[in-house]
């Protein structure tokens, strides 16, 4: 079991070493950390009036993350396996003797690892907060906590999509429609057009799977057994099909 | 050291590979040659196991690359056509990375980077970008990795197409270091390098062999007892019996 296990994740290190490596060797990681948190400042202090809410939470600039991560996180995923094919170094990655598992799980985690800076680099506004007033500072960790793992769930899509579509800019535009048929699921606006048309069950079904729905209780610094699962699930999920379509090259 | 058996490999209703069988031994460089679409390329993508054959297998060092890939991978070093490379890493970032990916023990990967470098003459340009190394540099990097942890097995898909005079020297003299201890294998469609590198010639052509002896035996199959002639009268004849 161990032994499957080690072979399956092998090369799991070297590849997260490497694709953090590339973010960083480019201006790629500095551009997408640099633009990130403008367009999440820009919107928590324009768009949801930070100020104007008079209450000391973070309420203004979490209800942002989904809708900036549905376009900020398939930028930053598109290259992960498109790249290899312009380039031809798939040719040399699947030559050495790796799992699929490792190397999907090592792009995943690098990008992963990004979007985590970025959201780390956010804590000047968690200071504010606390010297505006006195905040829920457990309620406020646990929704950062879930803000990253929804970010990994929109990075599993960009990753697999990268996979299948082999180019870059094509990646990031089909990532980006199904990241926003996933979180635009809970929007009210499509929810009661859905009701309307299928009836309440049915859009009951379809909120479930909204991030919007899913990262709810969160915002409001409930953690939900839930959400969780369904993070790591939907992950798990985009995962596997990102590791069948890598996968699908050997077959010519 | 290395048994090829019947591989075959169908791209739609294009048969690439039909039925390709050889072995080789150690010591042997082995030049596999043939015109360009016969199907070199896809042999030998399939014995480093990055293509699924449809049928046949082949045994790296007595392992399967069908049931026991990563066993018979581990005992292969492969340059893939055009030695396609991590361009924002320099040389010893690239190794580093091949070597941890190849689970080189810790305590000798910086011993294997460093033989590699030294070995493939490339110390010179370790402090820069492979996007922005010559050809020739790219080539040898690309050979770094590939003999890195020492395989008994080497794979080269054209390893000096589109170098200059001095680096094919160079390659040539880098893969006649190693010959003694290895089976290598090289495609070429270089034949005037074939005589001086190789000490075995295979013709493939249109998917299936079409020759195999010494390069001086191949010659002889020539009216003017030129390599070049061999090759031209293999591939026509092949071209005239699938007619």
């Amino acid at each position: 079991m161990m032994e499957f296990l080690r072979q399956q994740m092998g090369g799991f290190g070297a590849t997260y070493r490497r694709e953090l490596g590339a973010y960083f060797a480019t201006p790629m990681a500095y551009v997408f950390l640099a633009v990130f948190l403008l367009a999440l400042g820009v919107f928590t202090w324009e768009a949801g009036g930070f100020f104007d809410t008079g209450t000391a939470d973070l309420a203004t600039f979490f209800v942002w993350h989904p809708w900036l991560y549905m376009i900020f996180l398939p930028a930053l995923a598109m290259r992960l396996w498109a790249d290899e094919q312009g380039a031809g170094t798939d040719e040399l990655l699947l030559s050495l003797p790796l799992g699929m598992p490792g190397l999907v799980l090592g792009k995943l985690c690098a990008a992963w690892t990004v979007a985590g800076v970025g959201l780390l680099l956010t804590f000047p506004m968690w200071i504010t907060v606390n010297y505006l007033g006195g905040p829920d500072n457990t309620a406020i960790a646990l929704t950062y906590l879930v803000s990253f793992l929804m970010a990994g769930a929109y990075l599993s899509i960009g990753s697999a999509v990268s996979a299948l579509t082999g180019s870059q800019v094509t990646a990031f535009v089909i990532s980006v429609l199904i990241a926003f048929a996933f979180t635009a699921a809970g929007w009210p606006l499509v929810l009661s057009t859905v009701k309307a048309v299928f009836g309440t069950g049915f859009a009951d079904l379809v909120a479930q799977f909204s991030f919007l729905t899913q990262f709810e209780g969160a915002q409001r610094g409930v953690l939900e057994l839930r959400s969780v699962m369904f993070f790591l699930g939907f992950t798990a999920f985009w995962s596997i099909l990102n590791g069948l379509w890598a996968a699908r090259q050997r077959l010519g | 050291m290395l048994d090829i058996r019947s591989l075959e490999k169908s791209f739609g209703a294009k048969r690439a590979v039909q039925g390709v069988s050889f072995t080789l031994e150690k010591g042997t460089v082995l030049g596999f040659l043939g015109p360009n679409g016969a199907g070199k390329s896809t042999t030998m993508r399939m014995i480093a196991g990055v293509l699924e054959p449809d049928a046949g297998d082949a045994l790296i060092d007595g392992k399967s690359i069908v049931s026991h890939r990563r066993q018979a991978q581990a005992a292969l070093g492969y340059l893939p056509e055009g030695a396609p490379l991590y361009e924002d890493m320099t040389p010893p970032e690239f190794l580093n990375f091949m070597a941890a990916a190849r689970k080189i023990d810790r305590t000798k990967r910086k011993d294997a980077v460093e033989r590699a470098i030294a070995d493939a003459r490339i110390t010179t340009v370790a402090g820069q970008r492979i996007g922005s190394l010559s050809k020739g540099y790219r080539r040898r990097v690309g050979l770094a990795g590939a003999i890195l942890h020492d395989p008994p097995v080497l794979l080269l898909d054209e390893p000096t197409d589109g170098l200059d005079p001095n680096q094919k020297r160079a390659v040539r003299a880098l893969i006649a270091r190693m010959a003694p201890t290895k089976a290598i294998l090289i495609s070429t469609h270089t034949l005037t390098e074939v005589p001086a590198l190789c000490t075995r010639a295979i013709v493939i052509d249109r998917g299936r062999v079409v020759a195999d002896g010494t390069p001086a035996d191949l010659a002889k199959k020539s009216d003017d007892g030129s390599l070049e002639g061999a090759f031209m009268r293999l591939t026509d004849q092949a071209e005239a019996n699938a007619r």
